[in-house]
């Protein structure tokens, strides 16, 4: 399944062309063509994301890899050694572990960074990748808070000065059946817009286990980080860690023009074990000329399940999720008829094609601001208020600590009570 | 082999939440399945073929039931003649294949009661049915918007339905498997009683782009509903070649993640696919979007076209055989 990305020549056919208008980071003094791929976080999205790299080009290969625990890697590496064998060339001092591993990744002498951590770290870590000039696919959401964000749209700059690729795993932009249908609305299949609903209703994602099964020794910071689902500094809550995709999805039908406010509500309604964040999630943003988009979330079990998007038009609707394929009805019938791609695989050719090509791609500015859209609905729920878009796009609110302590306590702060909550 | 339409998964997150899955599935080890089999042998009441009547089933502590349909033993020509249309190659030699009597769902096994076992909480009741390893917890909606109570359910790995298997059958004391792939086709064949498919089946011509409701179509000769179409049926068999020889109760075991073998097309595939001889072999691709690395071991997540059908011989096997049935071993990643 190694389709090259849309209108590019396959891999082979960049290597055959000879090495031509590479950025400076590939130069010529580099051996064999190699691209090394350098991998921040080996859990489960991480690993993915590594072997989909390495599949990506036939010189890709895997030499550093960051995690806070050296069985991460160890496993991670096993696995990835049965998908892509002889790339994996991952000395055993290239193995990092701690909270400055992902500098260590970095400064070993990679082309390309899959980021793949807990959210919270993702500003940190993306602004020391674009810095040093490496290329980096960067897994959503961006950040947890609205400091983060900004700095990444700093850093999103700083990509575009640099010359380097910046890819997002907002994944659903790179599914060829999803983008199709995107084009359609875009195109005026449903007329205008009128109202955007999306649901993300499922089970809970990795639910926090109880403070017994705590070792003993631990401390909060490594607790909370290998629990990091729970925690608002690290994954940004449910709406902005999963259902984020559908808001991806409502930026992509707005053209990624941003909303003028929000009012949502929110809460908690399974004990949250110690961890800080809700389970449930219903926004409504307002966008000009009256349109409204609703997303809605939860993460409890034994309840209705759906994860779909309604757009609702002056000529007709489009549907997406309510059976394998989007389609439209209305003036405009249509529905997606062809094969659909592997997003997750196609995310990292497109990645590695615009490497080989030394024509950069930048998905930086909407990953920024898809991922303020979940928090801007996750601070209206949060505080009982209506939040406008440049109230989210200034806020001050630093939830990650400044120094994160590896062996440090950390207290969690209540769940957020609406009406009191304060925005800040 | 015949090129499947693949399908998506709609995924942001994994369908399966495994920070260290084990290089194997964990076998549910030879105890808990020592006493399964004593506690099922002991309370079996039929003995021979003609004890056996259709029978409706109350999964113990829920109201959702299943109905079981006697089929007889016998001997029937297993493989497509040739000329019919459609056939292919891997549908042949035909040989004679001797089979013994066995009770057969009459239905695909619904998500109102896949769900019993995929979400079911210990229930410190009977610690052998709590014993038996469990699905993850998918993280998205499985059924993708087809519908839950009284359709199909879908997108589970050959492992996830011998689970189940073995799930319902510390529920329920009778023993259930996946049927083989011999036992399927003599069950679709049905004595060969001629079909028509718009009135019994649902497949791309009819079904609108997703399942439908099991059972609502004409039941075979046999009285079993949906063998062809709706949704493809897991068997246990390893995906091989015909043997040219006769054989008797043949199962091809699995020795590696895949192919293994799925019947009757489902509401994806042109009636051409819809013929009781068509095999389908397993593909990696059909765990193509999971995202995560190691892959579920419980999830299909290409596979919205997949679920089962169960079985019950007539003849308890001994725990050495319960244990093959219900650990095929090779379920592992990537």
């Amino acid at each position: 399944m190694n389709q090259s990305a849309e209108g590019l020549p396959g891999r082979r056919g960049f290597l055959k062309a000879g090495a031509v208008g590479f950025p400076a980071i590939l130069s010529a003094a580099q051996s064999a063509n190699a691209i090394k791929v350098g991998l921040v976080g080996a859990g489960g999205r991480g690993s993915g994301a590594a072997a989909q790299a390495l599949k990506a080009d036939d010189y890709a290969e895997l030499t550093a890899v960051a995690d806070i625990d050296m069985d991460t890697i160890d496993k991670s590496l096993a696995r990835l050694q049965r998908a892509a064998g002889p790339k994996i060339k991952v000395a055993s001092d290239k193995k990092f572990i701690g909270l400055d591993a992902f500098q260590k990744v970095i400064d070993s002498g990679v082309d390309v960074v899959l980021l793949a951590t807990p959210p919270g770290f993702r500003p940190q870590h993306l602004r020391y990748a674009i810095e040093a000039g490496k290329h980096v696919f960067c897994e959503k959401p961006v950040a947890t808070d609205g400091p983060g964000v900004r700095h990444v749209l700093e850093t999103v700059d700083i990509a575009t000065k640099k010359n380097v690729s910046l890819v997002a795993g907002f994944c659903w932009r790179y599914s060829n059946y999803i983008a199709e249908t995107f084009d359609k609305i875009g195109s005026g299949a449903i007329g205008d817009i009128v109202a955007y609903y999306a649901t993300y209703y499922t089970s809970p994602v990795k639910p926090m286990p109880p403070e017994s099964t705590r070792p003993a020794g631990m401390s909060d910071t490594e607790w909370q980080i290998r629990n990091w689902y729970n925690f608002q500094w690290l994954c940004g809550d449910s709406l902005v860690e999963q259902a984020v995709h559908s808001v991806d999805k409502v930026a992509w039908a707005m053209k990624d023009q941003p909303p003028i406010s929000c009012v949502a509500v929110g809460g908690r309604q399974i004990p949250a074990n110690g961890g800080n964040i809700y389970d449930h999630f219903a926004v409504n943003y307002l966008y000009p000329n009256g349109v409204r988009a609703f997303v809605a979330n939860r993460q409890t079990e034994n309840c209705y399940n759906e994860n779909s998007d309604y757009i609702l038009g002056t000529k007709g609707t489009c549907t997406i999720g309510r059976g394998p394929n989007p389609r439209i009805e209305g003036q405009n019938p249509w529905s997606f008829e062809g094969q659909k791609n592997d997003m997750y695989q196609h995310e990292h050719d497109v990645l590695f094609a615009s490497i080989r090509k030394g024509q950069p791609i930048n998905d930086g500015k909407r990953m920024a601001t898809s991922t303020l859209l979940a928090m801007m609905g996750r601070m209206a729920a949060y505080t009982g208020q209506q939040i406008t878009w440049e109230q989210a796009l200034n806020s001050q609110e630093r939830l990650v600590p400044d120094t994160i302590d590896w062996k440090g306590s950390l207290a969690v702060p209540p769940l957020p009570l609406p009406g009191k909550t304060k925005f800040i | 082999m015949r090129k499947l339409r693949k399908f998506f998964f709609l995924l942001a997150l994994p369908a399966a939440a495994q920070t260290a899955a084990p290089a194997k599935p964990p076998a549910d080890d030879l105890k808990l399945v020592q006493g399964l089999q004593r506690r099922i042998a002991s309370g079996t009441k039929e003995k021979k073929a003609s004890d056996m009547k259709p029978y409706k089933s109350t999964i113990p502590g829920t109201d959702v039931s299943f109905e079981m349909v006697p089929i007889p033993g016998g001997e029937f020509t297993m493989g497509t003649p040739a000329g019919e249309a459609g056939r292919q190659k891997d549908e042949g030699p035909q040989h004679k294949v001797r089979l013994d009597p066995f009770w057969m769902a009459a239905r695909e096994v619904t998500w109102d009661e896949y769900r019993l076992f995929q979400f079911s909480h210990v229930e410190g009741k009977m610690p052998d049915v709590d014993a038996v390893s469990h699905p993850t917890r998918p993280y998205v909606e499985m059924s993708f918007g087809m519908g839950l109570n009284g359709f199909p359910a879908i997108s589970m790995t050959q492992h996830a339905a011998n689970k189940y298997a073995q799930w319902l059958s510390a529920k329920t004391g009778q023993f259930y498997r996946l049927p083989t792939e011999a036992e399927w086709e003599y069950a679709c064949r049905a004595g060969n009683a001629p079909v028509d498919l718009a009135a019994s089946a649902w497949y791309d011509a009819n079904a609108n782009g997703k399942y439908q409701l099991v059972g609502t179509k004409k039941p075979n000769a046999w009285g079993l509903y949906d063998m062809l179409g709706n949704v493809m049926e897991w068997t246990l068999d390893a995906y091989a070649p015909y043997p040219a020889g006769d054989a008797v109760n043949p199962w091809v075991k699995s020795k590696t993640s895949y192919p293994q073998v799925a019947r009757g097309g489902s509401w994806n595939d042109p009636a051409s696919s819809l013929r009781c001889g068509a095999r389908v072999a397993s593909d990696a691709s059909w765990k193509q979007q999971d995202p995560q690395l190691p892959k579920s071991i419980w999830y299909l997540t290409d596979a919205q076209w997949l679920g089962f059908r169960l079985v019950r011989p007539l003849k308890v096997p001994s725990v050495v055989e319960m244990n093959s049935f219900w650990n095929n071993g090779v379920e592992v990643d990537p």
